[in-house]
This record gives structure tokens, sequence and C-alpha cells, in this order.
């Protein structure tokens, strides 16, 4: 697909961990990932965006106003099963770098898919946030990850 | 006493003395001795670098690991509007057109630059290729990179932007970008190690007003560094985690 394509909208309820709830507009339309570059962000301890690059800024459709304070589960598409989230900050957790494929939802909702890598930042021994680094997967590594997904999800 | 300062070896050969005026001019301005070193690889620099032989280093981004979390040693500067961008190039008369149209089996020419190289492979992710299914050629420099492309040796070849950009019209004209990247944010810096630790606020206030008076701006010049830019060791952790999220 590209982000030329264009499919129905739906609304869905989101539910996030922390008993947020909201309501979203998704769109079946997929925007590449663009080549050469790394989407990149920081949070806080507790998911909090602090900081996020311009290819964050641009692909997730948000300003960076919108961004900056908020937690990174706002990009987190209906598609993708909790499990895989909750695998993510138990390796993080563990001081340990998590690397995975993520679909993420657009402020328009339309998505688009990452390798995704987080890494504890460690000042003084402290744990001080997580950086995030974002960069092009395969076609094949989204078809498996897409599989994967509607199967965890049906579970859930 | 007598300090030790080399710079990472991917500099353009062409600022070779521009490395040795910046090293005299230093010397002046610290009022002491500076010996400076230099190497045609990166593995023979580090193993002198662990041996904890040098106390200045110009650094790769990727050796900053290594040198501020290992050894102690604190960035100072970096220069300004200066980024590590990767670039992968083909044959111009390949069929190559993107870097999804790449297939196992690939030949790769390549350099020992670590930053340049890990780029290059991350960027192959997107055509399902890595170490186990490409064959990595590793090239003294990136003129003998650019040689295989044009001589039919290798399929692809990964250059640092700076050192393609400054290539002949000639041989560039002979390839083809498939892909270049925009990361920004990863970056060449100087560093100081422990036994120079004394020096910082000094060497920070020379090369930060480095530009303002005439002998220090041709110096910069022969470096081909407009100025120089602070670096507190927030923005060098943060570089140094981005770049351990691109290592496995």
């Amino acid at each position: 697909m590209s982000d030329q394509d264009t499919s129905e909208t739906r609304s869905v309820e989101i539910a996030y961990f922390d008993g947020t709830v909201r309501t979203a507009t998704i769109v079946n339309r997929e925007v590449p990932y663009p080549d050469g570059k790394l989407i990149v962000s920081r949070t806080d301890p507790k998911g909090i965006i602090t900081h996020a690059n311009q290819a964050f800024i641009d692909m997730s459709g948000y300003s960076e106003d919108e961004l900056i304070g908020v937690n990174h589960y706002i990009l987190r598409h209906p598609d993708m099963p909790a499990v895989a989230f909750k695998g993510l900050w138990d390796t993080i957790g563990e001081g340990t770098k998590w690397h995975g494929y993520v679909k993420n939802l657009r402020k328009d909702g339309a998505y688009y898919w990452v390798k995704a890598t987080v890494i504890p930042n460690i000042r003084n021994g402290e744990l001080m946030g997580y950086t995030s680094v974002r960069r092009k997967p395969s076609r094949s590594k989204i078809e498996e990850s897409e599989a994967l997904y509607k199967t965890l999800l049906a579970e859930e | 006493m007598t300090f030790n300062l080399t710079v990472s070896p991917d500099f353009a050969p062409d600022h070779i003395s521009g490395w040795y005026f910046f090293n005299t001019w230093l010397q002046r301005q610290l009022e002491t001795g500076i010996h400076l070193e230099l190497y045609d690889s990166f593995d023979a620099q580090r193993t002198d670098i662990r041996a904890e032989k040098f106390d200045l280093i110009y650094a790769n981004p990727y050796d900053a690991s290594m040198l501020v979390r290992e050894l102690g040693f604190q960035a100072v500067a970096r220069p300004a509007s200066k980024s590590d961008e990767t670039v992968i190039a083909v044959n111009v008369e390949s069929d190559y057109q993107s870097v999804e149209d790449l297939k196992a089996g690939a030949r790769i020419a390549t350099t020992d630059d670590p930053d340049v190289h890990t780029m290059g492979m991350i960027m192959l992710e997107s055509a399902d290729l890595d170490k186990t299914n490409t064959e990595i050629k590793e090239q003294s420099s990136y003129i003998v990179v650019a040689k295989n492309l044009l001589n039919g040796g290798a399929d692809a070849g990964f250059f640092l932007k700076e050192a393609y950009d400054e290539m002949s019209d000639l041989i560039r004209s002979k390839m083809r970008v498939l892909v270049s990247s925009q990361i920004s944010v990863v970056h060449h810096s100087l560093l100081v190690g422990p036994r120079m630790a004394e020096y910082i606020p000094a060497i920070q206030q020379a090369l930060l007003t480095m530009q303002d008076n005439d002998k220090g701006k041709s110096v910069l010049e022969s470096m081909d560094v407009s100025n120089w830019e602070p670096m507190d060791s927030e923005q060098t952790e943060f570089m140094i985690d981005l770049i351990d999220t691109l290592i496995d």
C-alpha cells in the first residue's frame, strides 16, 4: 500500500493500561517509512514524551507541542496486541534493550510500520527515561508481524 | 608534560595538514606540549586508545561510547553543522534503483569505519539483508570502495556522505546513490581524557572562540570546520544511547 491509497474510516475506542480511554479515527492506509531516516524520541520513566525529532513529528502527524508531555501510547494502533507492549515494558524494566516491529497510529488515523528499539537511559546508575529509535522494516517482517499480531489480538 | 592527540581515521585526506595546524594552535593556547598521532585504521587506533595512550581524541561517534563510559573521557565540543551520514551507492549502470532491489548474496564494499558500516547495514535491513546473507568486502578507503563499484567488484558500497561528496565529479558521475541517511544527531566530537581533565575549561574556551580571530579562523578553514559548538555530558550520553540502539 502507499500513502495514496484511500479506505474507509472507522472509530475505535482505545483503552490504555492507565485507565485512559480515547476514541480514535482509524484509516486503513499505510504511510511508507521514509528511506534513510531514523525516528527518535525520548520519554521519562513513565513513557511521557520529552523529545521528538523531526522525522517523528512528520510521521506521527502531530506537532511537536502536541507530542511533548503526552504518553508515548498516543501512537498505539488498535491492531497492536497489548501483549507486545507488555513484552516491551518487561524487557526495558530489566534494564535491557528491546527490539520489535510496531504498527503505529498517526494523528490522521493512517498507520506506519517501524522496527523499533527502546533502550533505558541510565545516568549515574539511575534510570532517567528511555530512548526509542525506529527504522525502516522490510516488507517480509511487516507481513510476519501482521499475521502474528492478528493471532495475538484474537487471543486477547 | 606532553599529552597525546589523535583523530578519527575517517577525516578527509585533504585536511591532514589542518590537523597539524590545529595541534600547533592548541599547544599555544594551552601552553603545553601535545603530540598528534594519525592512523589509517580504526582497529589499530582503538587498540592504542584502549591502552590509554591518548588524552585528546577527535572521535568517531561509535567510539564515543567506549571513551566516555569505559575510559572516563568527556566530550567538550563538536564541529558545527557537521553530522555523520551514510550513503549507499551503486554503479550508475546497474539495475538497482532502490535498496529493496538488492538480493541475498549481494556483494557490499565497505570500510572499517564503524558508524558508516553500522548505518549502511541498517539501511539494508529493509531488503532483508544482513551479514549472514551478503558478502562484505572491507576495503582500505572510500576510493577503493568506489573502484569496486566502478569495476564491478561489488554490487553496492557504503560511504561517509562527506567523503562521497568530496570525490571527483568524474568518479561520482559513474555512481548512483540509492539512499542517504538523514539522522543529523550523530556526529564526531572532541573528547578529553582524565589526565587532561584540568584543561577542559581552557580547551572549551579556546575552541568556542576560535573563529573570532584570524589565526584560529584559518586553522578551522584548513580543517574544513566552520566553528565549534559546545557539547555537554547529556548531549554526549544521548548520542551514545542512540548509537547503542543501532547495535544488536
